[in-house]
């Protein structure tokens, strides 16, 4: 209020107003500040041109678009050792998203649980919780991946360990195969779908096999089939909420859905014809079927036991925040432990658990860079690791690297705080 | 908190500048030591002993330029560098030499601005398999599971040589020997794949060696040698005359023992007498003592004493001098006149 009643003269302007005055002074310091980021960063970017070797070879990123030379073991999509480096980046960038996805995913779940239960009336669960909690959070995730990595590469048997006529190891019911270099799974495909068409079956075989269809589209139907069971069920649900409101009973729903989720996709599946291709033994390994390797799985479990003991902390805390006015007055109404905790406390804890749930996932993602440890073909393994060596193009490599991480994270960020929003109190 | 980011980046900085500059020589003299880059570990190229001292074939070479340029073996400081870390230590400054079994290929020459000064080891890659799979021939190998080092060139040799056979392999990569060590031992690969050189080092340390095989097929050439940054050729001279020296003492016979009578007075051969300084002035020529192949001689001996005390038959590792005799005994070993 001085600085009104005071205002200033045009002739009294004085520099040391600049810092003194309240009206100035924001502005004088945002300024330096400026000034002193602009020249951080010229230097920088003056540093950079003036290092000779990027001097002599400049910033080309001409390279991604040469044969990368070199072979990945985990590729969604079709690679080879011909393909582009650019090609090589983006297997790299979807391993990344794969393992990151079922990463978050099983944390989650974890993370729940455990969360629930140490907060549970039974001291045993308590305890163990606890100690799962403490366990896993406070050891590197690096030493976690690097363990379960070694345990799983010593432990289970080898693919010969399943060859001879009194094999040492066995299929689990004749289809999946565990062994020290990962999960070999039986992979469904369709022989009548839509799509490119079979090879001719060869004239001289012995029995007429059902030949493989391989295109996408037919998992798309599957898809598309899924998708409309879940919002026909939606509009069962909608309708035995209005019935409940209306009349007081709610009418038997269950039959009605399952068979809304199970008759058209089992239909569609038969007249697709699927079939599944089992993982035999053949030469070195197993061939054919899905192949789970180990170092997806150790980077998969590692990251969700580890970052799970995290998000379990952030529950417990939700959970806690919750009033205990609201769990004693669910009570009162007659309302059962469970019910309870889904119905009054989870949905209100959520509000406080998203917030830190984003930052875990962000971990998660991040923490992906440390599939190299095991093998794992990530990003990082890939662009930021092959290609940089191969090519020696460490500065285009790394700004690419931080460019796709960026994006992920972003992307992730987005998403969740949209869901932040959607479940947070509204207040009109 | 933003004061110490600040001065870390600056620090980063001075470094990377620091290690730009040209003269590695003054550098080297300057600071009383040589920064040397070596394998993490395989024996018999490199690796530390029993006292923590490194010992090997590579790291002979670092002690042998450390011996030239400041007189003494000992002023070496060793970084241990992975197949993915060398070149960025090497371009940054982080080490004036790289002597780890480094493939000299056209594009690490010139497309990442490096000098191979020489080849200290005429290598080819190879595959060892357990014994008990059965395996005689690298044609054979369809459908294997293959531990292999990434940032490597044998990354690129598999993929071609797999391609071009037309068979499939499922490459499972490594980073270092410790990891792909205990890939193999545990059967998670059926086939461990580098230069025949490193596997016949490692095969030595497993459990039991006579249960693992190296296959028949070379796959590549691998001319293994020492490189230095691109642009300081004063400072690759110095490591390429050293190393010339070492080969140029066998073929004169000049040994460990004999150099310091040697090099007492001028003999009969003037080319010994100007490698070990008793004639002409070539130690001036490149910057250093007169006497500076014979320090180097005196410290690790000729390229004969080091490869057998480190590598050669008599040694647990067993290689064959086979490519690396000297040209005078049908080999490849060669150094230019000292004139």
């Amino acid at each position: 209020m001085t600085t009104l009643s005071d205002p200033p003269r045009a002739d009294g302007f004085r520099l040391s107003l600049l810092v003194r005055d309240k009206r100035y002074r924001s502005y004088t310091f945002q300024a330096i500040a400026l000034i002193a980021l602009i020249l951080f960063f010229g230097w920088l970017a003056s540093n950079a041109i003036r290092n000779p070797v990027l001097r002599q070879a400049g910033i080309d990123f001409g390279f991604l678009a040469d044969p990368a030379g070199y072979d990945i073991n985990q590729q969604p999509i079709p690679y080879t050792s011909q393909s582009s480096h650019l090609r090589a980046a983006f297997i790299g960038a979807i391993n990344t998203l794969i393992v990151a996805f079922l990463a978050c995913a099983t944390a989650t779940v974890l993370g729940v649980i455990a969360g629930v239960l140490r907060l549970s009336n039974n001291w045993i669960v308590r305890k163990l919780m606890a100690i799962y909690v403490e366990m896993f959070r406070n050891i590197p995730v690096l030493i976690w991946i690097l363990i379960i990595f070694t345990i799983s590469a010593n432990v289970f048997p080898q693919p010969s360990a399943f060859r001879g006529d009194n094999p040492e190891a066995s299929p689990i019911f004749g289809v999946a195969a565990i062994t020290n270099r990962g999960f070999y799974l039986p992979r469904p495909y369709f022989t009548n779908g839509i799509g490119a068409v079979a090879d001719e079956v060869p004239a001289d075989a012995a029995a007429p096999v059902a030949q493989e269809v391989a295109s996408n589209a037919n998992w798309l139907i599957v898809l598309a089939v899924l998708v409309t069971s879940f919002f026909a069920v939606r509009a069962v649900n909608a309708w035995a909420t209005k019935r409940q409101n209306a009349t007081g009973v709610r009418p038997t729903t269950l039959w009605v859905n399952l068979g809304l989720w199970f008759v058209p996709i089992v239909v569609t599946l038969v007249i697709l014809g699927l079939r599944w291709e089992v993982p035999e033994l053949r030469g070195f390994n197993f061939q054919g079927g899905i192949l789970a390797r180990n170092s997806l799985i150790a980077l998969w479990f590692a990251l969700s036991v580890y970052t799970g003991a995290f998000i379990a902390e952030n529950v417990r805390a939700g959970i806690l925040a919750i009033s205990r006015g609201q769990t004693e007055a669910a009570a009162a109404l007659g309302l059962r432990p469970g019910r309870v905790m889904s119905l009054v406390v989870l949905p209100q804890a959520l509000r406080i658990i998203i917030p830190p749930l984003i930052s875990q996932y962000l971990n998660i993602t991040k923490n992906t860079s440390l599939a190299i440890a095991v093998g794992y073909m990530d990003l990082t393994g890939t662009l930021g690791g092959i290609t940089l060596n191969q090519t020696g193009r460490a500065l285009e490599c790394i700004l690419l690297l931080m460019a796709f991480y960026l994006v992920f994270s972003l992307v992730i960020s987005a998403v969740m705080n949209a869901y932040n929003a959607s479940v947070a109190l509204k207040e009109r | 908190m933003k004061n110490s980011v600040l001065l870390g980046t600056l620090a980063f900085a001075g470094l990377a500048a620091a290690g730009a500059s040209a003269a590695t020589l003054d550098d080297v003299k300057a600071r009383g030591s040589l920064n040397c880059g070596v394998n993490t570990g395989v024996p018999g190229f490199a690796a530390p002993d029993a006292n923590g001292e490194w010992q090997g074939f590579d790291v002979s070479v670092c002690r042998a330029v450390a011996a030239a340029v400041l007189g003494d073996p000992e002023a070496v400081n060793f970084i241990s560098t992975t197949g993915k870390t060398r070149f960025t230590a090497l371009a940054s400054g982080e080490v004036d030499l790289l002597a780890r079994n480094t493939t000299w290929t056209f594009s690490r020459d010139t497309d990442l601005k490096f000098d191979f000064v020489g080849v200290n080891y005429y290598d080819g890659q190879g595959f060892i398999v357990p014994t008990a799979l059965g395996v005689s021939s690298a044609t054979e190998l369809d459908g294997a599971t293959i531990c292999i080092q990434t940032g490597t060139t044998t990354e690129l040799n598999l993929a071609d040589y797999f391609r071009v056979n037309d068979m499939s392999y499922e490459p499972v990569p490594i980073e270092t020997e410790a990891e792909a060590r205990t890939q193999f031992l545990a059967g998670a690969c059926d086939v461990y794949t580098t230069d025949r050189s490193a596997l016949a080092s490692v095969r030595v340390t497993y459990p039991s060696p006579d249960d693992y095989v190296i296959l028949p097929e070379v796959i590549s050439k691998e001319p293994l040698g020492p490189l230095v940054r691109h642009g300081d050729s004063e400072w690759g001279d110095i490591v390429r005359w050293t190393y010339f020296a070492l080969v140029a003492a066998e073929q004169y016979g000049v040994t460990q023992d004999n150099v310091e009578e040697m090099a007492a007075e001028a003999g009969d051969n003037p080319e010994v007498n100007r490698l070990l300084g008793t004639e002409g002035e070539l130690g001036a020529m490149i910057g250093l003592e007169n006497s500076w192949a014979k320090d180097a001689i005196a410290a690790v001996g000729n390229y004969g004493e080091i490869f057998s005390r480190n590598i050669g038959e008599d040694s647990p590792v067993g290689l064959e001098r086979g490519l690396n005799a000297l040209y005078t005994e049908g080999g490849l070993q060669y150094a230019p006149p000292f004139r």
